[in-house]
């Protein structure tokens, strides 16, 4: 007997109903199940070729959508135990102590892994470290034998020294192991440091050796990969992301269309073009362009009439993208708050409380705007400079790809008219400078409610997209045999560069100011 | 997507799965709307010697061969200029076996003498049984073995294999390392990628990364007959009829008995497609993709309605019914690139069974029988009916199994007959007559 559907009234998801209380159903986020069994990634290369670099920019764009992933970087674990780093000597193979807590340290990490992917719901671990030999590989395998983990490496190869030099100067020089020490002296150390493991190394052995391991090597920066026995589809993406990302400076600019006459009106979505205002903004926005004398700008539209009508003032080629269009309101498009409160007063209260999931009647929820937006995020990857004249709900969608911001916080970004973001990707994350075009708009934020009730949770969470914010590494060793004596609190290492939550991104200004928000030192994750 | 005309360039011995990946890939670039075309050179082959006697002609010492093949190549060429030059092409596949490093850097120069971008696409495989299953399917069939039975015919090809085999030169890390190829071995077992230059260039490495040659089946179907289907309107959110239900429970019994391995199955995020699957009694996946086209302000409107309510409109989507979105909806274009993460989940998968809506069917069909822009929105797609696709040789077989339960017929013809300087408004008209008064559309009174 056909079990009854009811439809879920956050998500307006159909799931069969038993004594009406809805089951958990199985949603999509563009792939299958992912649910079994979880995946270690195991990063492999000498020191300074971009393993924690990799691990931290895929970590993000897993959770963006919606994988949970979390990096175990065991560099980290290293400087909890060995609270000073005096020099390369630790690294040194036949340092007898060294070598002991280096091993313990990586058996912490993966303790941790388990952890994370048998009781917290992980799907994705990354074990961020060189396992640059065999014999760690196969203690890896074996551990994920044991636990029931798929195993995925991701091997960096490059004997450029230029790209050597610069990496050690962006990640390393700044990194706590070397904060009483002048950049020669610190750039000297960490080369011989390089040379401890670089007589060991084993890299995979596509041939031989390692020909039944799934794998993919990135040979100098992206230049050449060597992909070997994907399993399976987020396997397949991961390849497809690494594939795609490169290391070029630039930057993205972000900003929503100029004023519109809708939102002069206060109402949502629709496609009404601009305000006398909004044309202003498209004018300062055309100088602004040009002040900023960029390479090859690209410039990216959505399809709805605002978009393009601030593009057209910029005079140069723009591409339009249906993918940017706004948020559907289905049947609140057009309404202003006020009448969706009066027409629709349950869906506006549900909406508040939980404005990620949360999906319009006939029309979309930002969740489904993260899977409709992804194709755009994998190609602002593979580009140079891009601005994108986007919207509201669209615009907080890719800065929570580009700044790490969970499901929760994304709908309550603040993205206020006539105003660009400037994105420029540096070290492990994203600086971000907000730039008013002091051009005056209505404000069509709205805060998270204070009152919000959160009822309880039907939300279906499983394999859904939902974005989380990388989680925070672990701090504690959990390291049997070493001193337990007070360890000093190390400054806890943000995983973005700009995450703080009270920080409001939007700052208008009476004059045009680029306004730096606060960029912290790189954080500092070596080896 | 690129300025520059690409030229993809395949590599490889005879029988590596040259012309499966180079047919499949134009397939794929054509659905996602890049012209593209491929040049076998074979073919051209076939053209100039009327009449294949044996092996011999391939030997590396049969100068008068050497000389015909050559002047095949360049003939290709020169039809591969003419295609992204003049016709509006944006990729050619060139599909030849090109396996010494003379005849690739012919290419490359007749490329960069006429500005297009170069991707190689390279096939290594050395397992026999692969190559020997290739040989069957593709090889004893083809022109050249028309009159030749299986053994004779297996004999020749091996030796004619043979004769590449020493001039053999595989692109090579080193020698190519300036390149841009992709070099796949052992039917994807692991690839080797180098210097990919763009968009496409990736995509085209994110398909061929995901493609596989396991024997399975695609199921597609729509959902049952639902309670807006009888009353004549399109899209909207309703439920099943009392013989959309049957159907389901039809659909459920038709897949028990077609015993398949580990299907997997696939709904929309729409109550009628999920009710269908329901009474599977299986687990299912729901796609929000896998929804029916958004007809905007023509949502639960019946066609006589939209003809009424907006002529213009009606009439504008009969004249280019791929490319015309509905006021605040979509259009088959939208739907394709929607779709697309769909078709490569497909592509990785095995046993698949699709329940979704009409016009979403139809896209998908398209792709898998590589129909054209023109001819996809009139792809017959009746409900109640499972359409089966076994890939096979180059191409998809199709079989059509109706699960005997009476439905309504949602499926407007393309207007017969198309006066250029008749008014759009009558020829719709007419086709919303022809719609009304068939048989199958009468309401339930009937």
């Amino acid at each position: 007997m056909p079990r009854e559907l009811t439809q879920n009234r956050i998500q307006k998801i159909w799931i069969p109903s038993k004594d009406d209380k809805p089951s958990m159903p199985r949603t999509s986020h563009g792939g299958p199940h992912l649910a079994n069994p979880p995946t270690v990634i195991v990063m492999v290369g000498l020191p300074a070729r971009g393993k924690t670099y990799i691990s931290r920019k895929l970590t993000r764009y897993l959770n963006w959508i919606g994988i949970p992933t979390k990096v175990f970087n065991v560099g980290e674990y290293r400087r909890e135990a060995v609270k000073h780093y005096s020099s390369y000597d630790f690294f040194k193979s036949d340092n007898e102590d060294a070598v002991k807590i280096r091993q313990q340290c990586a058996l912490a990490a993966l303790r941790d892994v388990k952890t994370y992917l048998t009781e917290e719901e992980g799907q994705v671990a990354v074990f961020d470290a060189t396992n640059t030999t065999r014999e760690r590989r196969d203690m890896i395998l074996e551990f994920g034998s044991v636990n029931g983990f798929k195993i995925f490496f991701i091997e960096s190869v490059c004997d450029d020294p230029n790209v050597i030099a610069c990496n050690i100067l962006e990640v390393k020089v700044s990194c706590p192991d070397y904060q009483d020490c002048n950049k020669t002296d610190a750039m000297e150390d960490f080369k011989k440091r390089i040379e401890c493991y670089r007589m060991n190394y084993q890299p995979l052995d596509p041939d031989q050796y390692d020909k039944n391991l799934s794998f993919i090597k990135v040979i100098d920066v992206g230049r050449r990969f060597l992909v070997n026995r994907i399993q399976d589809h987020i396997q397949s993406r991961i390849v497809y992301y690494l594939m795609n990302i490169h290391v070029q400076p630039r930057s993205i600019y972000l900003c929503r269309h100029g004023e519109s006459q809708h939102n002069l009106q206060g109402r949502l979505g629709g496609d009404s073009g601009l305000s006398t205002r909004g044309r202003k903004f498209a004018g300062a926005l055309a100088k602004f362009v040009k002040e900023q004398n960029l390479k090859d700008l690209k410039v990216w539209t959505s399809q709805l009439r605002r978009s393009i009508q601030t593009a057209e003032a910029l005079n140069v080629p723009y591409e339009q993208w249906k993918a940017l269009n706004e948020i559907d309101g289905g049947v609140c498009e057009e309404m202003t708050y006020e009448e969706v409160r009066e027409r629709f007063p349950d869906e506006f209260a549900l909406r508040d409380q939980d404005k990620y999931y949360y999906r319009y009647p006939s029309g979309e929820s930002y969740q489904d705007l993260v899977q409709r937006v992804e194709p755009v995020i994998m190609e602002l990857e593979r580009q140079e400079n891009v601005l994108v004249i986007c919207h509201q709900a669209v615009m907080r969608c890719l800065l929570a790809y580009f700044l790490d911001k969970s499901a929760d916080e994304m709908p309550y970004l603040k993205c206020p008219l006539h105003t660009v973001l400037k994105l420029t990707p540096v070290a492990y994350g994203c600086k971000v400078e907000s730039i008013s075009l002091n051009v005056e708009a209505v404000n069509t934020h709205r805060d998270r409610p204070d009152d919000v009730k959160r009822g309880p949770s039907t939300l279906i969470r499983r394999n859904s997209v939902t974005p989380l914010t990388s989680p925070e590494p672990n701090k504690k060793p959990r390291i049997e045999g070493l001193d337990d004596t007070i360890i000093r609190e190390v400054t806890p290492t943000q995983l973005t560069l700009c995450t703080a939550s009270h920080t409001t991104l939007a700052l208008s200004t009476q004059n045009l100011k680029k306004c730096s928000i606060e960029c912290h030192e790189p954080p500092q994750l070596c080896l | 997507m690129t300025n520059c005309p690409t030229l993809i360039v395949t590599v490889g011995l005879p029988a590596r799965g040259k012309t499966y990946i180079s047919k499949k890939l134009t397939r794929y670039l054509n659905w996602i709307d890049v012209p593209t075309k491929e040049f076998n050179v074979g073919q051209y082959r076939r053209e100039c010697v009327k009449i294949y006697k044996s092996f011999e002609f391939f030997r590396p010492d049969n100068e008068e061969g050497l000389k015909i093949r050559k002047q095949c190549a360049l003939a290709a060429l020169n039809d591969v200029r003419q295609f992204l030059t003049d016709e509006g092409g944006q990729v050619a596949v060139f599909d030849a076996t090109n396996t010494t490093r003379e005849r690739r850097e012919t290419i490359l120069r007749f490329a960069e003498q006429n500005g297009f971008k170069v991707f190689f696409v390279e096939s290594v495989c050395e397992d026999p049984d692969v190559i020997a299953e290739n040989i069957v399917q593709v090889k004893l069939g083809c022109p050249d073995y028309t009159h030749c039975n299986t053994e004779d015919a297996v004999a020749d090809f091996m030796k004619r294999i043979k004769c590449y085999e020493n001039s053999y030169q595989p692109l090579d890390e080193e020698l190519d390392r300036d390149l841009s190829f992709i070099k796949i071995i052992d039917v994807g077992r692991r690839y080797l990628v180098n210097r990919v230059q763009d968009h496409i260039q990736s995509r085209i490495v994110y398909y061929l990364m995901n493609i596989h040659i396991t024997p399975r089946s695609i199921y597609l179907c729509r959902h049952g007959e639902s309670d807006l289907n009888i009353k004549g309107r399109i899209g909207g959110d309703s439920g099943l009829s009392a013989r959309g239900k049957e159907f389901a429970k039809a659909l459920g019994q038709f897949i028990q008995s077609q015993n398949i391995r580990d299907l997997k199955v696939w709904t929309s995020q729409m109550k009628r497609t999920i009710q269908t699957a329901e009474a599977l009694g299986v687990p299912y996946e729901q796609w929000k993709a896998l929804n029916e086209i958004d007809a905007g302000v023509c949502e639960e409107l019946m066609y006589e309605e939209i003809q009424q309510k907006y002529p213009l409109e009606f009439a504008l989507r009969d004249q280019d019914k791929y490319r015309y979105r509905y006021p605040k909806g979509e259009s088959y274009e939208d739907l394709v690139q929607r779709l697309e993460p769909v078709i490569m989940e497909l592509e990785r998968q095995e046993n698949v069974l699709v329940i979704c809506h009409q016009a979403v069917m139809r896209c998908l069909l398209a792709y898998f029988l590589d129909k054209t822009a023109e001819e996809l929105p009139y792809l017959k797609c009746a409900l109640h009916t499972v359409l089966k696709l076994t890939p096979m040789a180059y191409g998809c077989k199709v079989e059509s199994v109706c699960l005997n339960v009476d439905a309504v017929n949602t499926h407007r013809d393309r207007p017969s007959v198309r006066f250029t300087n008749t008014h759009p408004l009558s020829m719709s008209f007419l086709t919303v007559l022809l719609h009304r008064r068939h048989p199958l559309n009468s309401s339930v009174n009937m």
